[in-house]
């Protein structure tokens, strides 16, 4: 769909020869920190931005030279952007209008669409009667009444408050599922980008990362910046001593050595990033607890993060003093564990992951 | 002391320049002139209450042609300044970025350092048969003869126009400047076209902007008096003037308070029906200027 888009701001390249393709009907995230050029990307796939190079070809046909009102997209933005001169009725008709549909049609229409989107009886408030989740289904119901090709959503959740933006994630997945149209979605919080969609693309400094589904981005990240960014884990850095199949010893400046899976080339010497995610680091009072098939560490407890399911304890290695953080299982086992505790924990060596350090960054930590 | 009779206090010491000059200065001479142009002089020193004056004004086809006149000359320039104004302020408010807004506003209000009399006779200098512009429609061929530029209406309207500018772009720069640039955006991306978004999203949210500003310029431009006297000269025909001769001139104080009544009412009218048209309320358009 997008082929090598280029686009240059004075400077710097925001947008630096991206290729990457939407699947009809699928639901497609950009995911990436702030000022990684996905707003730019997104503004030139709606087309408020012409790209330097390269074309944007939506539903088969080329956008370029195609100007915002005359291309099958439509975008809900960042701030929703409802027209406060109008009712919410007059909102989602405004397309319609403008696409010189009858009243009668415009009404039927638009009133259709509010129902679907369980606000069938809003079309006569004004917009500012209308509660945050309210809002962002009448930005939607505005665009998708247009029947676009591609609808395109510009970090819509980003200024609602945390229980609300949980509600509406699910609420946008069911609405892009019974829909069934085409959505991009842009965002900085990884949790959204991995409920939402069937595919990410992982973005930073103009380029895409790392594309694939969620597992894939999660379980098994092609670079050292996805492992980073996406999910919580445990960065060590080191030097690759030995390697033992797939597998790679690795040690650190200060003497811990741990064992992890190469992705990509990797040679002994090479300076290397490891990757641990929390829950896959095995707990336990006592070394004779854990796995034997499993190289064993020991710590010390530095302090307890609770929260609810999502539970994790803060550990110091015990000869080098690093930090390791390891979510806490839900059998309550370790719900008395203290401060200054000393525990053993291992993780298994193929789910964890390592990668040749990217240049300028060895031997900082995490 | 009591807190309460404290505060009482300090509020009405901090509002009492204002009322004073409200007191002094706006309501006393209004209920002066009030009585005055109720009343008719009978005889040396001798008057009697009467609707004589506002009959004159009925009476003579010169006075309510003036008026009249007057009334649609202010509107027109009005209408005027707004369609200038608009675009500058436009530029100001979304297209010129930082400085580049900033230095274009000083430029709009440069003039305005000037005293409105030089400014008018700068006009005049360019104007007049000997004058600038008349001289150089002769070298360039276009006249044979010098022309006379001043004393016509449209020269009358250009400086009504030229003086009330910045009244307009200063509350429409304000009321553009809030306006979100992603609602454009998104009714661009919802498939208007220029006219379209002016219309539809540009004008409604700048309507209490424009009110504004426009009740300021019709004010300002009804009750101007320079302007017309030096740029229409005798056939400006503008009712300030009116005033003034029977003030002065004609020491018929009680005929030119009827005049100062009857303008009075006139531009109230006028914004009134303005309001009415434009669906705005008075107290949004307010917090607008």
């Amino acid at each position: 769909m997008a082929d090598a888009v280029v686009k240059r701001f004075a400077d710097h390249v925001a947008v630096d020869s991206l290729s990457f393709s939407v699947e009809r009907g699928s639901f497609f995230s950009i995911l990436g920190p702030s000022g990684c050029g996905k707003t730019t990307l997104l503004r030139m796939i709606a087309g408020f931005i012409a790209p330097d190079d390269g074309d944007i070809a939506i539903g088969g046909r080329s956008m370029r030279g195609v100007a915002p009102n005359r291309r099958p997209v439509n975008m809900v933005f960042q701030q929703l952007a409802l027209f406060p001169m109008m009712s919410v009725g007059e909102n989602v008709a405004f397309g319609l209008a403008r696409r010189g549909m009858s009243r009668a049609e415009r009404m039927k229409r638009s009133n259709a669409m509010l129902e679907r989107v369980g606000l069938g009886n809003a079309a006569d408030k004004r917009v500012d009667e209308l509660s945050g989740g309210q809002r962002q289904r009448v930005a939607i119901a505005r665009s998708l009444v247009l029947e676009p090709t591609l609808l395109l959503l510009d970090e819509p959740l980003g200024a609602l408050d945390l229980k609300l933006r949980e509600h509406m994630k699910i609420e946008l997945k069911q609405l892009q599922a019974s829909f069934g149209t085409t959505f991009v979605y842009i965002t900085h919080d990884q949790s959204e980008a991995l409920v939402l969609s069937d595919h990410v693309g992982v973005m930073s400094h103009g380029r895409f990362e790392q594309m694939g589904t969620p597992q894939d981005l999660y379980y098994r990240p092609q670079t050292p910046f996805v492992a980073g960014f996406v999910g919580a884990n445990n960065r060590i850095v080191g030097r690759a001593t030995r390697s033992d199949g797939s597998l790679a010893e690795i040690a650190t400046a200060d003497g811990w050595i741990v064992r992890a899976l190469k992705t990509g080339a990797i040679a002994d010497g090479d300076a290397v990033e490891v990757f641990v995610r929390p829950e896959v680091a095995i707990l336990a009072r006592s070394a004779a607890q854990l796995p034997i098939d499993q190289p064993q560490h020991s710590g010390e407890v530095q302090s307890v993060l609770f929260d609810g399911a999502n539970s994790a304890v803060l550990l110091q290695e015990a000869r080098t003093r690093r930090e390791f953080r390891i979510a806490l299982p839900q059998t309550g086992q370790f719900s008395d564990l203290k401060p200054h505790e000393k525990v053993a924990f291992s993780f298994d060596p193929s789910r964890a992951v390592c990668f040749a350090a990217r240049a300028g960054t060895a031997g900082q930590d995490a | 002391m009591d807190p309460r009779w404290h505060a009482r206090l300090a509020l009405g010491l901090l509002l009492a320049p204002a009322l004073l000059w409200l007191g002094a200065l706006i309501i006393l001479p209004h209920v002066d002139l009030a009585v005055l142009s109720f009343r008719e002089r009978i005889g040396p020193r001798q008057y009697a209450a009467s609707l004589a004056q506002y009959k004159t004004f009925f009476a003579e086809p010169l006075y309510w042609h003036v008026f009249l006149r007057t009334a649609v000359m202010s509107v027109i320039a009005t209408g005027l300044t707004l369609l200038l104004a608009f675009p500058i302020a436009w530029i100001i408010a979304k297209l010129a970025r930082g400085r580049a807004g900033s230095l274009l506003f000083i430029v709009c209000l440069i003039p305005f350092w000037v005293s409105e009399t030089v400014r008018t006779l700068g006009w005049m200098i360019l104007l007049r048969e000997s004058g600038v512009l008349p001289a150089l429609l002769v070298q360039m061929g276009l006249t044979h003869v010098p022309v006379e530029l001043l004393y016509r209406d449209a020269t009358l309207l250009v400086g009504l126009v030229y003086t009330s500018l910045l009244f307009m772009v200063v509350p429409l720069v304000s009321s553009l400047e809030s306006l979100d640039d992603s609602l454009i955006e998104a009714a661009y991306d919802l498939g208007s076209g220029g006219f379209a978004i002016l219309r539809g999203i540009v004008i409604p949210h700048a309507a209490p902007g424009i009110t504004a500003g426009c009740i300021v310029v019709f004010m300002l431009t009804l009750g101007n008096y320079l302007t017309p006297t030096l740029l229409g000269g005798k056939n400006s025909q503008w009712f300030t003037e009116q005033i003034y001769t029977q003030f002065i001139t004609r020491f018929n104080w009680e005929q030119g308070a009827a005049f100062g009544f009857l303008l009075l009412a006139l531009s109230t009218a006028l914004v009134v029906l303005g309001l009415r048209v434009s669906g705005q309320r008075f107290g949004d358009v307010m917090r607008r200027t």
